[in-house]
């Protein structure tokens, strides 16, 4: 089978034809005019020239921009390292459970994730405010505590519109994408390892991080990475949920485009963006690979 | 074993009056998985130094009863004792007991060395003391000088040498064996018997198997239990299993059998007689079996402990000496016949259509009494042959 559509040419060409014209016009050809922006500047209101300059890529990099690329990527690394803590347990839970609860655990993971990210961000928004759900419940138990102890009216918590919302938010949106390779890598994992692990005498901790850990490594890894690069590209929670100090770099590009009305430094950017996501997924094929030879040799 | 123990041994009788302390006890042990009692109230004691089988078709309960004893099942009601003790309770990584997994389970991120130290570092022991246990660990096992490999490295032979070693290592007082040759090639699990028997004695570890393959309980054990859904059906040395069967399951799963059912006619001290309806001769046994007169009985005959004789058509039936004439003796056609070498097996047509097995060693080289395909045959068998089941 696989031998004669190879050699049907027409088939083949009529298979891989439209995805690959949708591809060019709608994929590469729109990136290629961004990228030839980055290397322009702006001469009108709408007009921009093809100078070949770098002076966007040299501004990029000055340290005010240099800072919030930093920034962005310490937000989504510290999204992921979150994500991972409370992901891995969540995954474990769900690889032990029963055939039955295991469905419906995979679907909880996945419900939010196909909800629009919008209405989870003002969800969010309605549990964070000052007369939020959170709020709301702590000033019931103060209250409840003021008619015993003299403590005065209660004071709502900040917890709108600061770095700690984005964090949460970007956790909150970014679990599933850790959670399903973390599950998928454990349970493909030979639970009779555990099982031999125990028999030989050690506990569940000495298990989990000297058979679990090392064996689902390749799924933490992939996990850390499809978490990693949309995180470090979050524009909406930044921008719903965090204060003037928690933009990150997805925000900054958008007001090039739209506020400032500069492409071609926003394209600078953007494809700065994307070369560090390139970066992170370079490091990865690396250190997957730097182990594979290693298991071999 | 003569012939009064053998009656004892059939009815049901205890053989295990004099023993010395077991190492491991089942007390009335069930486990259930919601409604179905996937071990049913199995009593069972455990020697010293045994190389004991669990024996028993696939879904028997066979593993379920290892697994609880390795802690990675809890009984639903009863308790298991190893050296007394009760175990009941204690997780699996507090039994003085070592498991080799059907599958090996050897770690795959670790190298051999690692896999067979894991256990010893759980208990602390000594850099030098752990180098030289794993060193004489993996000697012992004929895997000397390869405990820098990685375990995709290894044949499967070699990974379970490696799960052995990582297991005997620790010095448990019980080594359990899952389907230990289940997944080897035929030569390489001819090898791997021999090699257990002798590795057994060395150590002289009580070792206890799970296996659903009779050849093999039978080569290794030196008891079996053999279990069907759930319930224990006999406990035997192997050769008593196999001669001594307690039942029709045994005796069909061990081996192969042919069985009549009948009822007892004659049963004195002396001798009995069963009449089966799809024979046309009685069976005389050299033995009484005290059995319930006029009740349901099966006698069970091994197909090498039916003779075949030549039948020229005016021939009178072969005297079976012990046998009164008339009986245990029957006129047959061969209908199937089949070469293996070292025997011969044949289906003989007996009349009323039924077919009795037979099987004859080829002794040698230029069989002098050659049976074929459509001979008309006497198949006979001695008094003392066949077993009688009540069950």
């Amino acid at each position: 089978m696989e031998q004669s559509w190879k050699k049907a040419k027409a088939v083949f060409a009529a298979a891989l034809g439209p995805p690959l014209v949708w591809l060019v016009v709608f994929f590469v050809a729109p990136m290629a005019i961004v990228w030839a922006y980055s290397f322009g500047h702006n001469v009108g209101l709408t007009e921009i020239s093809f100078t070949g300059t770098i002076a966007n890529y040299a501004r990029a990099l000055e340290p005010l921009y240099l800072k919030i690329f930093v920034k962005s990527a310490w937000v989504a690394a510290l999204t992921t390292a979150l994500c991972l803590v409370i992901g891995f347990p969540v995954a474990l839970a769900i690889t032990f459970a029963s055939q039955k609860a295991k469905t419906w655990l995979l679907l909880l993971v996945m419900l939010p994730f196909w909800t629009n990210l919008l209405i989870r961000t003002y969800a969010l928004i309605a549990v964070l405010r000052t007369e939020g759900y959170v709020n709301q419940t702590f000033e019931w138990f103060w209250n409840l505590g003021a008619k015993v102890a003299p403590l005065g009216a209660y004071q709502p918590l900040e917890l709108l519109h600061n770095n700690f919302a984005v964090i949460l938010g970007l956790v909150y949106v970014h679990l599933p994408f850790m959670v399903l390779p973390l599950y998928s890598a454990l349970d493909r994992l030979d639970k009779s390892l555990l099982e031999a692990s125990l028999d030989l005498g050690a506990g569940h901790l000495r298990t989990l991080f000297r058979i679990v850990v090392p064996l689902a490594l390749p799924g933490i890894a992939s996990g850390i990475l499809i978490t990693f690069i949309p995180a470090l590209g979050a524009y909406l929670t930044p921008d719903l949920l965090g204060g003037p100090d928690s933009q990150m770099i997805a925000n900054v590009i958008e007001r090039q485009f739209k506020r400032a009305n500069d492409w071609p430094f926003g394209a600078a950017l953007s494809f700065l963006l994307m070369y560090l996501t390139f970066i992170a997924i370079a490091v990865q094929a690396l250190l997957s690979r730097g182990k594979k030879k290693e298991g071999v040799g | 074993m003569g012939r009064g123990a053998q009656a004892a041994d059939v009815f049901g009788g205890n053989d295990e009056v004099t023993e010395p302390k077991p190492i491991i006890t089942f007390e009335n042990v069930t486990k259930r998985f919601g409604k179905l009692a996937a071990v049913d109230n199995v009593s069972l004691s455990i020697r010293e130094g045994e190389f004991f089988a669990l024996l028993g078709p696939s879904g028997c309960g066979k593993t379920t009863l290892l697994r609880m004893l390795a802690g990675f099942e809890t009984p639903t009601e009863g308790r298991i004792l190893i050296d007394g003790q009760d175990i009941s309770n204690v997780p699996p990584n507090k039994r003085p007991v070592n498991m080799v997994f059907q599958s090996y389970a050897v770690f795959p991120h670790m190298t051999v060395a690692d896999n067979v130290a894991y256990g010893l570092k759980v208990d602390r022991v000594s850099k030098a003391e752990r180098d030289r246990r794993v060193e004489e660990a993996l000697e012992l096992v004929q895997l000397g000088g390869l405990g820098q490999r990685k375990p995709d490295q290894l044949s499967g032979g070699q990974r379970q040498r490696v799960a052995l070693a990582r297991a005997l290592v620790k010095r448990p007082r019980v080594l359990l064996l899952d389907e230990p040759l289940s997944a080897l090639d035929a030569k390489l699990r001819e090898q791997m018997r021999t090699e257990l028997c002798t590795l057994q004695e060395k150590v002289g570890i009580t070792f206890i198997m799970v296996t659903h393959d009779q050849d093999e309980a039978l080569a290794l054990a030196t008891r079996c239990a053999v279990m069907s859904k759930g319930l224990l059906q006999q406990v035997a040395a192997p050769n008593d299993l196999y001669e001594f069967p307690n039942s029709r399951f045994v005796a069909d799963f061990i081996g192969s059998v042919n069985l009549f059912e009948g009822v007892l006619a004659v049963d004195e001290p002396s001798h009995a007689v069963i009449r089966s309806p799809g024979l046309p001769t009685d069976i005389f046994l050299d033995h009484g079996v005290t059995g319930p007169r006029g009740g349901t009985v099966w006698a069970a005959i091994r197909p090498e402990k039916i003779e075949l004789h030549k039948r020229p058509d005016d021939g009178e039936p072969p005297n079976m000496g012990d046998a009164p004439k008339g009986t245990n003796a029957v006129a047959g056609v061969i209908k199937h016949e089949a070469y293996l070498g070292g025997v011969s097996t044949y289906e003989v047509e007996i009349e009323g259509g039924r077919r009795v097995k037979v099987q004859r060693p080829n002794l040698t080289r230029w069989d002098q009494e050659d049976f074929r395909l459509g001979e008309a045959v006497w198949i006979a068998w001695h008094a003392c042959s066949p077993a009688v089941l009540l069950s």
